[in-house]
């Protein structure tokens, strides 16, 4: 195995990184979101939930709004954000 | 014996007959046998990589544990299984390019060739690949008595019986299909678990006579089965949180799952598993668990949490169909055997046989030795099952805990931190380890969260102080 050449950092690395701190901040949006509503709504007593579809409304937001959400949250950052770079090495064989 | 819900079971075990056939082919054909046999040549699809990672992670804990639980706390239960959302995008982001980037570069096959490259130390490796092949040991006999457990409620044979027909059929196209043959079987496996869950929870839902009357039924038999507080309102949201660090977060260091993000053809192909493993995960996990809420009111009093989903399937639905639903459960619990069973496997050969054994073995001897492992180690696990403790849930969160506190700071910070060395790895996997077994034996809730928090944080702390500590000493130790 080669040794790495010291401090030429790859284009590729970059990107990388900020797609990881992305990974970081959705994950923590979605995290809010879940905690906020599920207890925020949530911690009342039963007797006052409102219902939405049928469901209590902090489990309605929390998990199922929450949910939907971040799917659509993930497709518009991965479309318009993330970009695509080769992994191989250039000049090796496949 | 009930037939008509165990045919649709027999044919979906011979369609995965059927692959790990096809996928044997290539394993023969193939140049390099180490690279295809664990990891299908890093030729995935996107399609194929969400079904796969999505499937190896949708294992026995969410598909027949979890939906039990959920039929005893109520929707608190379906609150804390959503924390496992994060995992569809998390991972794939986290790992991400650089994973593929770095492992391709060290040409590594298995997450402990990542980390052998990565800090070149003999006891990184021998550490990560102890605690690999003791924890998964344990998450794999768990997931087989689910698999046993659901083919005995299903079709009626013993425990015995049913155990042996899973052994069997996981063991014949693992063994001779490799990863090729378990991400195939993983995608057909999704696939089933997708339609599966939607259609028993419309059922359930029509059973029940619509959302509305379910919730009703709940909370007049008693009303914190519809807050976030669990049956006996004792979950906590402080507990409950700690789940996005243990089915969540955490996800990205287990070894099942890090394999996967090194198997795949592009970044193209990475960016469709993102979306298509959110929806796929987010989807799954809400149906299935709320399928375990609302069959509460139909079929009240059911004593063993790891039976409702059958029963409550066989109750709603014709019993062809229910047979096809089951089918969705059990390609859970296939798939992630097989994962686990290939990893394990790929540990002992790759990691230890070939890095300290007996390196220079012949590209045939590593076939036969592969496949021969592969083997003998299902047969163990199978003798292991025979005889088996009762909550599998708590056994398979015990080993994903374990695997977490080990790696996720070695993996995560050896891809991002230059200065992490492996000093900071060793400390990090032994406070990780040490801490997680100590603080699950005698502190079970330190401070009302999970004993996996504390070590995941104290084990972040070893990494960072003994990587600066040892600077000095890894630099003259590299010049």
């Amino acid at each position: 195995m080669k040794h790495e050449r010291p401090e030429k950092v790859d284009y590729r690395y970059r990107i990388a990184n900020r797609e990881a701190l992305i990974g970081v901040g959705l994950a923590v949006f979605n995290f809010i979101w879940w905690f906020a509503f599920a207890y925020g709504l949530g911690s009342k007593d039963p007797e006052e939930y409102t219902y939405v579809l049928g469901f209590p409304a902090w489990f309605f937001y929390s998990c199922i709004a929450g949910t939907v959400l971040m799917a659509v949250l993930v497709t518009i950052v991965v479309k318009k954000f993330f970009v695509e770079v080769p992994f191989d090495d250039e000049g090796e064989e496949k | 014996m009930n037939w008509q819900a165990t045919i649709p079971l027999i044919l979906i075990l011979v369609v995965m007959f059927a692959i790990g056939i096809l996928a044997s082919r290539r394993v023969q054909s193939s140049k390099s046998f180490l690279d295809e046999y664990f990891l299908g040549e890093r030729s995935l699809g996107g399609f194929v990589l969400a079904m796969t990672m999505t499937a190896t992670y949708g294992s026995a804990s969410s598909f027949i544990g979890g939906p039990g639980t959920a039929y005893t706390e109520g929707l608190g239960w379906v609150l804390l299984a959503m924390s496992q959302v994060v995992t569809g995008y998390f991972v794939l982001m986290i790992l991400g390019k650089k994973f593929a980037i770095v492992t391709r570069k060290y040409k590594a096959v298995t997450m402990v060739d990542f980390l052998k490259a990565r800090y070149d130390s003999k006891w990184v490796v021998l550490l990560a690949a102890a605690s690999i092949i003791i924890f998964l040991f344990s998450a794999m006999a768990a997931q087989w008595i689910g698999g046993a457990r659901l083919i005995e409620s299903l079709t009626g044979m013993n425990y015995t019986s049913a155990l042996f027909i899973f052994a069997l059929s996981v063991l014949v196209y693992v063994t001779i299909g490799g990863f090729r043959a378990v991400a195939l079987t993983d995608a057909v496996q999704g696939s089933i678990m997708f339609v599966g869950t939607l259609v028993l929870l419309i059922a359930t839902i029509v059973a029940g006579g619509g959302v509305q009357e379910i919730m009703n039924d709940l909370s007049a038999e008693n009303p914190n089965l519809i807050t976030p507080f669990g049956a006996e309102g004792t979950l906590s949201p402080a507990y409950v949180s700690s789940f996005w660090i243990l089915v969540g977060v955490g996800v990205v260091a287990l070894p099942q799952i890090t394999v996967r993000a090194m198997s795949y053809k592009s970044s193209k192909s990475m960016h469709r598993a993102i979306i298509i493993g959110t929806i796929l995960v987010g989807f799954i996990m809400l149906n299935m668990h709320l399928i375990g809420v609302f069959a509460r009111p139909i079929l009240p009093g059911i004593e063993v949490g790891d039976r409702v989903m059958p029963l409550i399937a066989l109750e709603v639905l014709p019993a062809w169909v229910a047979g096809v639903v089951l089918a969705a459960p059990m390609a859970a619990i296939m798939s992630t055997v097989d994962s686990l069973l290939l990893l394990v496997s790929s540990t002992v050969v790759k990691d230890v046989f070939l890095n300290y054994v007996k390196p220079e073995a012949s590209h045939k001897q590593v076939m036969r030795l592969s496949i021969g492992v592969t083997a003998i180690l299902g047969i163990i696990v199978f003798l292991l099952a025979l005889d088996p403790p009762d909550l599998i849930i708590w056994l398979n969160l015990f080993a994903f805990g374990g695997l977490e506190a080990a790696f996720i700071w070695p993996v995560v910070m050896g891809l991002y931190w230059q200065k992490g060395n492996k000093y900071g790895a060793l400390a990090s996997m032994i406070t990780g380890v040490g801490l997680y077994i100590l603080s699950d034996s005698f502190f079970p809730q330190p401070f009302g969260l999970h004993s996996v928090v504390l070590p995941v944080v104290l084990s972040f702390v070893a990494y960072v102080l003994a990587s600066l500590a040892t600077q000095k000493k890894q630099q003259i130790a590299q010049n």
